[in-house]
């Protein structure tokens, strides 16, 4: 339909540059925040009480940076974003492989085992998508003191596997349901079993698929802020807690260029993802929002 | 094949194993999802009906959270703030995301870069959202220092700090972080537009600003109901954006019900209120998409 707009009238040429107008207007809209804090976070304080956001720094200085690194003081603990950092990793490396690998059999087993009651179960889980996580973390913050799991990255790596099943489930079931049965059921006669079948047909062909749910669960992950606020504690908050602490509780000058370059820090790893593979996570964003 | 079939030794031991296996995998999820969703609101509304405070109890205590919840002016205003930004935040995510879409959509060069541009905050946490905006919008070193600058001497730019005006800069936050989300959807959409019609009401001489208003926008429908459900989702689950931001001030200017339930139910030593605030904020969403639900459902067995 794009040949639509193609005719070389000269009404149709002025569209065509207001068309590029109201486009290129709206890249610098996005774009800005992005430019302001990277120029912040290499000013001086002093250039930045007397430039202003849009001025550029006079000389890239790294000490922001450094500060924000290993010195800022987040709340009573002054170590940087370093230690939280590492907290967000340690946490986002093992929710998202296990969460990935159980979501892969689930959608297997939704698609290619269905057992009575699968459709049913399937819905619930589904419904499970839309609910506001507000309404489970009283609960849940009563189980994990009964189960008396103290370590912070433990507890955020069972609750972000718990809550993440339901997306990397639907990933996988909505592309399972799209292979053809005959393939599973031909195996099946082969006499090859269900571990079997699932690690040398299935699988091999869900590279996309695991691709989508990897960069959907690391955003997710690394992003959360409200289960870690929760149920993480002091030096084992992740990076998000940890930026959210540094920028408003602060006490004294504050330290614009420090803050930037700390919320560039917490935002690099999802950047480099999105970057990397831009395609899989809007493929993500699409399938994991709209239903099923 | 047959072979196999009739000589595999330990065939109705392997058939046995996989009738069982499936169920045994999937055991966990099926809990997870049992417990984790459905018996935790169960819990929480349980506590909504009790006087828990800062230890959980469990006597049957009646209505009374609720009715303190109601008599509360700060929910209210909670609220009426959530009324506010959802609205504004969907409205404006829908219309920026479609029409630049449609703008997208009309052979641009750079298609790809502009796309990528437009969506790359959606893969940025909120809190990171929040601080960035937080600087820009700072009423002494922000946009208004930038107007001064530019010769506006008496500009005041002081939404974040001015109760009145708080809550739209939490909007435009969110607008910034989200419509490229609802472009992508709306792209997507347009995309499998069916060519042959737009062909045969261009032979009719319709032009393209009618062929769009009439044809093209009115098949998005499925795509408009998506976005809805997706932003007004997001509204209703707010919380990091406004901490990061404004965390909720001045006053409660930027309280949100999500803010009102961590508050309450975590530092202020009010379980059963904050547990009865988290029922009123799973009505809320359920409110919002049921409806949505059902008339999809019903279109699609009617269709």
């Amino acid at each position: 339909m794009a040949n639509l707009a193609y005719h070389q009238t000269t009404h149709a040429k002025v569209a065509r540059y207001a068309i590029y107008a109201v486009l290129g207007l709206m890249v610098l809209f996005y774009l800005a925040p992005l430019f302001v804090m990277l120029s912040t976070s290499f000013k001086s304080l002093d250039e930045i009480r007397t430039g202003n956001l849009l001025s550029l720094p006079g000389v890239l200085r790294f000490e922001a940076w450094q500060a924000a690194w290993s010195s800022a003081c987040t709340g009573m603990e002054c170590t940087g974003m370093a230690p939280y950092f590492s907290n967000s990793l340690k946490m986002m490396v093992p929710a998202v492989l296990i969460s990935t690998l159980v979501g892969a059999f689930n959608g297997y087993i939704l698609s290619m085992w269905r057992f009575k009651g699968a459709d049913t179960f399937f819905l619930l889980l589904l419904i499970g998508t839309f609910l506001p996580f507000q309404v489970i973390i009283l609960p849940m913050a009563q189980v994990l003191s009964m189960l008396e799991i103290e370590n912070s990255t433990a507890r955020l790596v069972l609750v972000h596997v718990i809550y993440g099943l339901q997306f990397t489930t639907l990933f996988f079931r909505n592309y399972y349901v799209t292979v053809p049965s005959e393939l599973v059921k031909a195996a099946r006669i082969d006499g090859a079993g269900f571990f079997r079948i699932f690690f040398k047909i299935l699988l091999p062909i869900s590279i996309p698929t695991i691709m989508v749910c990897l960069i959907w669960q690391t955003t997710q992950i690394w992003n959360d802020f409200l289960f870690g606020v929760i149920f993480s504690s002091g030096d084992g908050q992740p990076i998000t807690v940890a930026l959210n602490n540094l920028v408003n509780t602060s006490t004294g000058v504050k330290q614009y260029n420090v803050d930037m370059a700390a919320a560039i820090i917490a935002a690099l790893p999802t950047l480099i993802v999105y970057a990397i593979g831009g395609k899989y996570f809007v493929r993500g964003l699409t399938a994991g929002a709209v239903k099923g | 094949m047959t072979a196999s079939r009739q000589g595999a030794p330990g065939f109705s031991l392997s058939r046995f194993a996989d009738t069982i296996l499936p169920k045994l995998v999937i055991a966990p999820t099926v809990l997870a999802c049992l417990i984790g969703f459905y018996g935790f609101i169960g819990w929480t509304a349980w506590l909504s009906f009790t006087e828990s405070r800062l230890l959980p109890k469990y006597e049957w205590a009646g209505f009374v959270q609720y009715v303190e919840l109601f008599g509360n002016d700060r929910w209210w205003m909670a609220m009426q703030n959530l009324a506010v930004f959802g609205g504004l935040f969907i409205f404006f995510g829908l219309a920026i995301g479609l029409i630049m879409a449609v703008l997208l959509d009309q052979r641009i060069r750079g298609e790809g870069a502009i796309r990528t541009i437009y969506l790359y905050p959606m893969a940025l946490s909120f809190i990171v959202t929040g601080t960035a905006w937080k600087w820009i919008l700072n009423p002494g070193l922000g946009i208004e220092k930038l107007l001064h600058d530019w010769g506006f001497n008496n500009v005041v730019f002081d939404w974040i700090i001015n109760p009145d005006f708080a809550i739209y800069t939490v909007v435009i936050a969110g607008i910034w972080q989200s419509s490229g989300f609802v472009m992508a959807l709306f792209l997507a959409g347009l995309r499998g537009v069916d060519d042959s019609i737009i062909k045969a009401a261009q032979m009719d001489g319709a032009s393209l600003p009618t062929i769009y208003r009439r044809i093209i926008i009115p098949s998005l429908r499925p795509v408009f109901l998506s976005a809805f459900m997706i932003l007004a989702h997001i509204a209703v689950k707010s919380f990091d954006l406004v901490m990061a931001l404004t965390a909720g001030g001045p006053g409660f200017a930027t309280d949100l019900p999500s803010i009102f339930m961590y508050q309450h139910g975590f530092s202020r030593g009010q379980l059963g209120l904050g547990a009865a605030s988290a029922m009123m904020m799973l009505f809320t969403v359920a409110a919002v998409v049921m409806p949505f639900l059902y008339s999809e459902l019903r279109r699609e067995r009617r269709g």
